[in-house]
């Protein structure tokens, strides 16, 4: 599976499945015998991205970021405070509990922690059944039937069908949970790190197992992750995130190729390389400091306080989040009148180029980057 | 993966699993198994009472009044515990006793536990201003001394076994309501809740077929206690003449009506006593072993 055919190009002619339009989610922080409220959360601010049809989008960024929370608050499993989510056009962030759940067929999620995700007093067949006993009016050889067909899928042992989930190691967990995420042909799924509570071995065949699905079902993944490598595998477009923010979204290639905002650069300079003799040529860039409470943004440019190319307008002003270049969005004071460098041309002009409708095939990691072909 | 054979295996094995496990923890505790054995001893009697008991329990003999258990003087074997006032055979009066002791523990625990646990488990599970109201509510409940909001409340109602339980069932419903919401708290925030709410499961589903299932180790627990709870203040309720009515052999009542016949025949008021003794230390004991058996620290690793 590693050497997927990925087509890059075909993503800007696709439909957009999930427009996520300045989203916020804030958690309210209460103090004192009253619960008064005095303060928030910002845990995703002011976020929008789209996400094409069959394409898989990476959201990468530190612990803490808002990654999982921005996936939680696509699929109204927090109640957004600003901001709206449609997906297939029709708006999640604002539809009624009732409509909610006519519209959940269609969105599914795979979870963090298989152990946790699995209802312990529940068999795997009730697991996997959940989902049709809310959606179907199956009768039940049908029902077993389906949930037959969904273990085959994902590659589970049938016999296993009335264990419960303590009985089974991480790996099969996480085949549980997606086939239960599949048990109503969804067309898009949230992965929130899917792979970060499994072993180095088994991470592989999940992520296998999700390319597979995607080529054979058609689904559109989000991808959140803290593992660049396996976001670089997997995913056609990456965005970054930074305290509850998107600071850069990009192309796969283009991004790891060309990093634009300090943040990412900083990011992608961190994945050790396999190649002992880039290995040594590998400069890291080292952040100072920590991640400010997002309780407290600092004024201007979230990332103002670490960044390693500040300037006086960054302390003062928000960026804003732009198209800098063809399917290249960056928040960023350094790209704010569009003054690009010339490697910067170049990777767009190689990312243009790939979009004239090629087929690049995927770049196993470690073997360098290529640009177009 | 073999998809052929081996498909005998899995389908029996989980309960009884479950079932062996528990009986390991449970086994643990010496206490508790010989508590459940005289529990069970209990149950038989109770269950037997028409063919073990020797004499009817209401039938009154006037030519034996008071007569002494069997080994003292003026004893007679054919009453082997003695009679009462009235020339009732004690035995058989305690033999039958057994039935309404566990009978009451059962129908008092039963609604306390099922109306706890609806309780419980809605103020757990939406929280905010009703989670508020109800166990402010709870807590004035609790404020009270148990036995003597019982005892109001069979005064409003009316005396008789029946009211005495509702009474005994409302007054421990408390318990019940803040263990489940308790372990709700706990659940509710778990991954598995949240998935099921992604599999697009109602309120009423994830609070009883996610939630619930996951929160009744501990509630297993408190309902033993309170059925010896509920045993001991059906007696005393009965002692203080609001419970069962006179006729009636039950336990409590057997004590309140032998009170005036402390000083002269010891044995009316001993065995009622006892019977109640050791029936609830039985009790107590098993409960004590489950909570070892099914304390979620000790199992969930």
């Amino acid at each position: 599976m590693l050497d997927r055919i990925k087509d890059d190009t075909a993503v800007a002619a696709r439909n957009v499945l999930v427009e996520v339009d300045h989203l916020k989610m804030y958690f309210p922080i209460t103090a004192g015998i009253f619960r008064a409220k005095v303060g928030d959360v910002k845990a995703v601010d002011d976020v929008t991205f789209d996400i094409y049809e069959g394409e898989t989008l990476g959201l990468v960024g530190e612990s803490g970021c808002g990654k999982s929370t921005c996936g939680r608050a696509i699929l109204r499993l927090y109640e957004p405070t600003a901001g709206a989510v449609r997906i297939n056009g029709r708006d999640v962030a604002s539809a009624s509990q009732d409509q909610l759940r006519k519209m959940r067929p269609a969105m599914q999620m795979v979870f963090q922690d298989p152990q946790a995700s699995l209802n312990p007093r529940m068999t795997l067949a009730a697991i996997i059944g959940e989902p049709l006993d809310e959606h179907t009016r199956l009768a039940k050889a049908d029902k077993l039937a389906r949930i037959y067909e969904l273990m085959d899928q994902v590659g589970l042992n049938r016999n296993f069908a009335n264990r419960y989930p303590h009985e089974f190691s991480g790996g099969q967990r996480q085949r549980i949970g997606i086939a239960r995420a599949l048990a109503l042909n969804p067309k898009f799924i949230v992965c929130d790190e899917p792979i970060a509570a499994l072993d180095v071995s088994i991470q592989a065949q999940v992520v296998n197992l999700l390319e597979e699905l995607q080529d054979r079902l058609g689904l559109t993944y989000l991808f959140i992750s803290h593992d660049l490598s396996m976001v670089r595998h997997i995913a056609d477009r990456v965005a970054v995130m930074y305290l509850g923010r998107i600071v850069e979204l990009a192309p796969r290639e283009a991004l790891f190729a060309e990093p634009l905002h300090p943040y990412t650069q900083a990011l992608l300079s961190a994945v050790p390389e396999p190649d002992p003799n880039q290995e040594i040529n590998r400069r890291r860039i080292i952040l100072t400091g920590d991640v400010p409470s997002p309780a407290n943004p600092p004024k201007g440019c979230n990332f103002c306080t670490r960044c390693p190319a500040v300037m006086p307008i960054c302390r003062q002003d928000e960026p804003t989040y732009q198209e800098v270049a063809p399917g290249r969005f960056v928040a960023c004071h350094h790209y704010a009148n569009t003054t690009m460098t010339a490697g910067l041309t170049a990777a767009a002009e190689a990312s243009g180029q790939n979009a004239s409708g090629t087929k690049t095939p995927t770049v196993p990691k470690g073997q360098g980057i290529q640009q177009g072909d | 993966m073999a998809d052929t054979t081996a498909s005998k295996s899995p389908a029996p094995g989980t309960s009884r699993q479950m079932l062996a496990e528990f009986w390991f923890y449970f086994r643990e505790n010496r206490g508790a198994v010989y508590g459940l054995y005289v529990f069970l001893a209990l149950v038989a009697i109770a269950l037997l009472a028409p063919l073990l008991a020797p004499h009817d329990p209401i039938i009154q003999d006037r030519g034996a009044l008071l007569v002494p258990p069997f080994w003292q003087d003026g004893g007679n074997a054919n009453y082997l515990l003695g009679t009462d006032a009235v020339g009732r055979d004690i035995l058989s009066r305690l033999i039958f006793g057994a039935r309404y002791s566990l009978f009451i523990g059962v129908v008092v625990v039963t609604i306390a536990l099922v109306g706890g646990i609806v309780i419980g488990v809605v103020a757990g599970f939406f929280g905010g201003w009703i989670d508020m109201v109800i166990m402010r509510v709870m807590d004035v409940i609790l404020a009270f001394p148990s036995l003597l909001l019982a005892l109001v409340l069979v005064a409003v109602l009316g005396p008789g076994l029946t009211n005495a339980m509702i009474a005994i069932a409302i007054v421990s419903q408390p318990h019940f309501a803040r263990l489940t919401r308790a372990s709700v708290l706990g659940e509710k925030d778990r991954e598995y809740v949240m998935a099921a709410r992604v599999a697009g499961a109602g309120n009423m589903r994830l609070m009883f077929r996610t939630i619930l299932p996951n929160c009744l180790a501990p509630l297993i627990v408190q309902a033993t206690l309170s059925f010896s709870g509920a045993i001991l203040d059906a007696a005393a309720l009965g002692f203080l003449g609001m419970g069962a009515q006179p006729p009636t052999p039950e336990w409590g009542t057997m004590l309140a009506e032998a009170r005036e016949f402390i000083l002269r025949a010891w044995w009316v008021v001993t065995f009622p006593g006892l019977a109640i003794l050791i029936t609830v230390l039985a009790i107590n004991l098993m409960g004590d072993g489950l909570r070892d058996a099914l304390d979620p620290k000790l199992k969930r690793s």
